[in-house]
């Protein structure tokens, strides 16, 4: 089975007012093409830190970071910029679309960043927003759209580049219990497309929907358990 | 090329969330742009003006004036002191250079002019038959003064058009016989002129001329009749001044000549150095100067114009600072979803340079009504406030812009680079952010 993304010995350390604070201290772990896994664990953990690299947004101190064969860790912030842009799909806890854009603008910008923006790419990312129910809404901007629905779109934001895994970061957070079951369906129903996603959170309810958990403590790896 | 026009579009889009924000900035380059325009045509008309006025001289012509001493001067002598050039001097003048083509010696009073019960104040010019040549006045009715009026020291004259209009509102001035206040003489009219406009003052030596006030009359008949003293009343006080003639303007026989003579007049004339009481007026010299004091006009306009453009690009670079600041988190967006340094640069850059580009595009439009817009708003100040704009300097009233052709794609490129030069910093600002930490932002 191919690997999403394997980490061998993550590390990275901060220097806050002059003390180096050791946030990650050599965590490994693959994840295969296909899984989900939840990341979990309390606040301190190295969750965000961990994410941060998962997400090409920061370079780890030490070790390596695979995404499919490419190791990140010493890429430099254009090259970052890149797989960002083709290989990575985000989802944050509070949607981040950018207000002055439709639906399909909104989903369109990663391509936008890889040149890739086209008439063929705006009938994709139009068969994307229906495919997360939002066909009808697709001029929209986002302040006219509920959380839930928000977080759609940017779910199909995430999938327009074809990423190696999708990157959820409290995806639910700031959804209703009702809303927030729907989007771990869709989550569900990608997975079992066979999109890889690698969800952080710590609510053990959201947890539960995935198929593995890894949980952080002290910026190491506690446990790794398959549901 | 798609790309390009999304990202266009896309500034546009930003620019558009603040239609008041963008377009207050937007005027602060169009002020500046229209500014550049305007000055550089107001200079440019005022220089023609200038320019017109000098030609008006005649290259060919040397003016030499007399001018009254400063009164500080001779504050210590009684009576009228003599002063300017002599009757003597313009025959040792016209007799021993040998360049000069003809010479025309001109006396000038103001005098009060009565036709029966009506009285106006004017100018009584001693003048010879050339003069209306020189001067370029033109015949309405009757004749200019003639060589045989001047050898024979007629009493005739002839009247400016508003003089004429003034003194005889319901009758034909021709043949009839005007008489100055304090004299028992008349001088019968001749002629009648044209109206004329009135000249400005060109540099200190010659003042602003209105010839609609103007009397003429023979320099022969001037001098036997009126004489060389002049005595002014004052309210309670009264002031005398001795002088022969006010002005000489000489002809010279060729272009090139004319410097040359000008230097062997100045030269015969050397003994009012000290007193400093005679101006040689060289219109080919004013020519020369005129094109320089032409260039400080146009560097110290284009400098005033540079300023304001200058306001306007800090307006500029405020305003995107604050939106940088403001877009912080669709910043950190644009980062995550994969967009490079650079691509945050060009899409800050678009957006100040689409304001300063629409700024100078209307700039431009609203400095190429200026010629029409200085009309409009003249005519309107005239019809409200006649007697505020009347008192101004002839040349506010006279003044045609010109547009500089080559004001418009300076201001446009340099609306261009107000927009980069002021946008850059703002943008790099936004483009060095750190992605996590502007995600992070509220």
């Amino acid at each position: 089975m191919n690997i999403a993304c394997r980490a061998t010995e993550l590390t990275k350390e901060y220097v806050l007012k002059g003390e180096t604070v050791r946030a990650l201290r050599g965590v490994s772990f693959d994840v295969p093409e296909g899984d989900y896994v939840a990341i979990m664990g309390p606040s301190g953990s190295g969750k965000s830190t961990l994410l941060n690299l998962l997400g090409c947004l920061d370079r780890p101190t030490l070790g390596n970071l695979f995404l499919g064969d490419k190791d990140v860790a010493k890429m430099n912030d254009d090259q970052l910029s890149n797989i960002r842009a083709t290989r990575i799909g985000f989802v944050f806890q509070s949607y981040n679309l950018i207000q002055q854009l439709t639906v399909v603008e909104n989903i369109e910008v990663p391509l936008y960043y890889q040149g890739r923006a086209s008439s063929a790419s705006r009938k994709r990312c139009k068969y994307l927003a229906e495919m997360v129910g939002l066909g009808d809404r697709l001029g929209h901007r986002p302040t006219q759209l509920s959380g839930g629905q928000q977080q759609r779109v940017a779910i199909a934001r995430s999938l327009v580049n074809d990423p190696y895994f999708i990157l959820a970061d409290e995806p639910t957070g700031n959804l209703d219990s009702n809303t927030t079951l729907e989007i771990l369906n869709l989550f569900a129903e990608l997975n079992k497309n066979g999109k890889t996603i690698i969800l952080v959170t710590h609510e053990d309810e959201v947890a539960r929907h995935t198929k593995r958990i890894v949980r952080l403590r002290d910026g190491l790896i506690q446990s790794d358990t398959r549901n | 090329m798609v790309v390009f026009f999304r990202t266009w579009a896309l500034g546009i889009k930003s620019l558009m969330l603040h239609p008041l924000r963008s377009g207050l900035t937007v005027l602060g380059i169009l002020i500046g742009v229209a500014a550049v325009i305007w000055l550089l045509a107001f200079g440019e008309g005022i220089s023609r003006e200038a320019q017109k006025q000098i030609e008006g001289l005649g290259a060919e012509n040397i003016l030499v004036r007399s001018v009254k001493p400063p009164s500080e001067a001779t504050a210590n002598q009684r009576g009228a002191i003599p002063y300017g050039l002599t009757r003597e001097e313009f025959d040792t003048l016209v007799q021993t250079i040998p360049t000069i083509k003809s010479a025309i010696p001109i006396r000038e009073m103001r005098r009060q002019i009565r036709y029966q019960g009506r009285l106006i104040d004017g100018r009584l010019v001693g003048c010879t038959p050339e003069y209306a040549e020189v001067t370029r006045l033109e015949i309405d009715r009757g004749m200019f003064l003639t060589d045989d009026h001047q050898r024979h020291k007629q009493s005739v004259c002839v009247l400016a058009a508003n003089v004429a209009e003034r003194l005889f509102p319901y009758e034909d001035p021709i043949g009839r016989r005007v008489y100055l206040a304090d004299h028992t003489d008349y001088y019968v009219v001749v002629g009648v002129l044209r109206p004329k406009n009135a000249t400005a003052a060109i540099g200190g030596s010659l003042d602003a001329q209105d010839f609609s006030n103007d009397m003429y009359i023979p320099i022969s008949t001037c001098r036997q009749r009126i004489g060389d003293i002049v005595v002014n009343r004052g309210s309670g006080t009264f002031s005398g001044e001795i002088l022969q003639l006010n002005q000489i303007t000489f002809r010279v026989n060729g272009i090139d000549n004319v410097m040359r003579t000008a230097d062997l007049i100045k030269e015969t004339l050397k003994s009012h150095d000290r007193k400093q009481d005679v101006a040689v007026i060289v219109p080919q010299e004013l020519l020369e100067q005129a094109k320089t004091t032409r260039l400080m006009f146009m560097v110290l306009m284009g400098f005033i114009a540079g300023i304001s453009l200058l306001v306007g690009g800090i307006g500029i670079m405020n305003i995107m600072l604050a939106t940088v600041t403001e877009r912080t988190r669709e910043i950190g967006i644009r980062r995550a979803l994969g967009a490079r340094r650079t691509d945050i640069v060009r899409q800050f850059l678009i957006e100040t340079v689409s304001l300063s580009v629409v700024g100078g595009a209307t700039g431009i439009g609203i400095g190429l009504l200026c010629p029409y817009m200085v009309g409009w708003v003249r005519d309107f100040a005239f019809r409200n406030w006649a007697e505020v704009m009347n008192s101004l300097p002839a040349v506010v009233k006279s003044v045609e812009p010109h547009i500089v052709p080559l004001s418009i794609p300076l201001a446009f490129s340099v609306s261009v680079v107000v927009g980069v030069l002021f946008g850059i910093y703002p943008a790099i600002r936004a483009a060095q952010m750190d992605p996590i930490e502007a995600l992070r932002h509220e």
